[in-house]
């Protein structure tokens, strides 16, 4: 079967710019109904219709989930990445009609958490926007700690101290300071559930620190969204459609594969959730795994790859799509 | 216009009849004159008019006999409904997918009103009418997933989803083919898929995990799943054996068409978008062998599938004692002519 989301057509009802490099953006179902209801850390695949090409990128969904009148979602200005964001910057007005997918959520609250200690860094706030605000809409235990460059990019920090009061610690890297985390996680009571959001050193920092100190891993969740990263191009052979394609340096595998009118599943599009992966049939060159879903084995075997985030270099590559 | 609703029962005198049209829509579930595991999943989307698919929850004549059946088990066994603290939220969302699909395919016999939280339920068929808070328990005279599957034909699993597993974490289960919400509370998708035969070394488990972890909201799944029950028995659980078990030694060449019934499972799978849990409701469909084989092609497949059926699945299958005589009354049904594709009657 198909593996795609079910779609839902939109309007852009508001653009909001935060600050220097976040906007937000405001969507309603264009037949006026109410949208799909979701659980905080939901995201959303937005479609770009940008000239002839069509671009496919996850927000996370920061409204609160006991509104569905309109999703909102905040999106970081990326001078140096693929187009999307700027795309959705310079070009998405309220009144245009869009289309975006069902929501879909690979960052869940654990609901047996007795406490959820939140830690966001710049972006990776916008799904705590709608966990803290489903968790305070049941009275659960929640804190977030939010690190931001500065105070004025500290993408609705205001708001959420003004919801939350003494639950939200801000931490600005203009003024040093540090989230003090070793400390942090070693007075969390039992039954603490960890969450992180935000670039993939904090991730990667935060994670290995939970496990140096004995956090069992099934209490520490994050979201980590690779966007695909740019590369040399290469070709691809299709085995099953029979075609070959050339992958852009600006594409990902999984858009050329798209654009070559083939149809793939997908889902997160980050290279987490395990939707696209695809089998390869013969391959003469390097892989280049940029994806959280396979195993280190899969990745050493050279008989797996995610389309959605990596890439490869060498002489011929098949793949079983 | 609406269902006529039977009288009949499930235990003691066994009342429990198909009508004629139900035989026919019945979800035959052999498509083939064999059978051997498969992901047989596909999309849970609305099939032909008359067919249990017409709508995404069906109900049908045995709805009111069925949902009092239901009382008597809890009755007696009030363990056949969990859940875990941390799955309200999902009973909410279940309670809201239940009353949604019964009143949009049943009109005439069940009204959801809405204004804001404030929700009116009618279920004419039971004499319901009831208004309480979405999302407040208190307001409900049970937990919202016992509330609306007191109501609901079918059993109903709701299963958390973390670590990449899903986790029996709640359910309402009491016509069940030989296992145990009780037992099986708490375990993962692993765990309580342990004693299926043959299926661990196929891979299949692994895969249909994956395929249920990426369940989306709006797109439904599902899939057929079956066996056999002497008596037309919906509860057929292991704390109950000791009343059931016994029954399969009492199959003669002269009893088989009214005591051996085929029991199958239209088994689909959801997203729930509070709680981001999947629910899985298993609904069990009973057809007498007399009344199954008044459809000749019915007949002949049967006969073939049960004759050819490993070993190993018709132990699990708990087929054993009974087999030679069902297999022997069918072949005199089978011509052995070729039978047609697909799963319908001819």
């Amino acid at each position: 079967m198909s593996t795609g989301t079910t779609k839902l057509d939109v309007v852009v009802s508001d653009v909001a710019p935060v600050n220097d490099l976040v906007t937000r953006f405001h969507f309603r179902r264009r037949d006026g109904e109410l949208l799909p209801t979701f659980s905080g850390g939901a995201h959303v695949v937005v479609e770009m219709r940008d000239g002839d090409r069509t671009r496919l990128n996850p927000y996370s969904l920061m409204g609160s989930p006991l509104n569905t009148s309109e999703y909102t979602i905040s999106v970081r200005r990326d001078d140096v990445g693929r187009g999307g964001s700027l795309f959705m910057h310079r070009s998405v007005k309220p009144g245009l009609e869009m289309v975006i997918s069902y929501p879909v959520n690979l960052f869940s609250l654990d609901l047996r958490a007795r406490k959820h200690l939140m830690l966001a860094g710049g972006i990776g706030i916008t799904p705590f926007m709608a966990q803290t605000a489903q968790l305070a809409g049941s009275g659960g235990n929640f804190e977030l700690h939010y690190t931001c460059r500065t105070a004025s990019l500290g993408t609705y920090a205001d708001i959420l101290q003004q919801r939350y009061d003494r639950r939200v610690k801000l931490y600005h890297d203009d003024r040093d300071e540090r989230i003090d985390l070793d400390r942090l996680l070693s007075t969390q009571p039992l039954g603490t559930h960890l969450y992180v959001c935000g670039p993939a050193g904090m991730i990667n920092w935060v994670r290995d620190r939970a496990a140096a100190l004995g956090w069992p891993s099934e209490t520490v969740h994050f979201e980590h969204f690779a966007a695909p990263q740019p590369g040399a191009p290469f070709d691809v052979a299709l085995a099953v459609s029979g075609k070959t394609i050339r992958v852009g340096s600006q594409q990902s595998l999984l858009e050329a594969i798209e654009a070559a009118g083939v149809d793939p599943p997908y889902l997160c599009r980050g290279g987490v959730c395990g939707q696209c992966e695809t089998n390869v049939i013969s391959a003469d060159g390097k892989f280049i795994h940029n994806d959280h879903w396979l195993s280190e084995e899969d990745h050493r075997s050279g008989c797996k790859i995610m389309p959605c985030v990596s890439r490869f270099e060498g002489k011929s590559l098949v793949l079983e799509r | 216009m609406g269902i006529t609703f039977r009288k009949e029962t499930f235990r003691d005198d066994y009342t429990f009849r198909n009508s004629p049209e139900h035989i026919r829509r019945f979800p035959f579930p052999f498509n083939e004159d064999s059978y051997m595991y498969a992901v047989n999943i596909e999309p849970h989307v609305v099939g032909p008019k008359g067919s249990v698919l017409e709508n995404l929850i069906d109900v049908d004549e045995h709805y009111v006999a069925e949902m009092q059946d239901r009382a008597l088990v809890l009755a007696e066994d009030p363990l056949r409904c969990q859940s875990l603290p941390h799955m309200t939220l999902a009973g909410w969302d279940l309670l809201e997918l239940l009353m949604e699909q019964q009143a949009l395919g049943y009109p005439e016999h069940f009204t959801l009103t809405r204004d804001g939280d404030r929700w009116r339920w009618i279920n004419r068929p039971l004499g319901i009418d009831d208004t309480f808070t979405f999302g407040d328990t208190s307001t409900l005279p049970y937990g919202p997933m016992e509330y609306i599957t007191r109501q609901s034909q079918g059993d109903f699993c709701i299963l958390d989803q973390r670590d990449g597993n899903l986790w029996m974490d709640a359910g309402m289960v009491t016509t069940q083919a030989d296992w145990s919400l009780d037992f099986d509370i708490g375990m993962n998708f692993f765990e309580w898929h342990a004693p299926v035969p043959l299926a661990h070394e196929k891979g299949i488990f692994i895969r249909a995990l994956k395929f249920l972890t990426n369940i989306q909201q709006g797109k439904p799944a599902r899939r057929l799943n079956w066996t056999m029950t002497i008596n037309p028995r919906l509860d057929t659980s292991p704390e109950n054996y000791h009343k059931w078990g016994p029954d399969r030694a009492t199959v003669t060449p002269e009893n088989v068409g009214d005591k051996v019934h085929l029991r199958v499972e239209l088994q689909s799978f959801w997203r729930l978008p509070r709680s981001n849990g999947i629910v899985f409701p298993i609904r069990c469909y009973l057809i007498k062998m007399d009344e199954l084989v008044t459809q000749p092609k019915w007949a002949c497949r049967l006969h073939r599938v049960i004759r050819d059926l490993p070993e190993e699945l018709a132990t699990y299958k708990g087929l054993t004692r009974y087999r030679p005589t069902l297999v022997e009354w069918l072949s005199k049904l089978d011509d052995g002519s070729p039978t047609s594709p697909g799963f319908g009657p001819d």
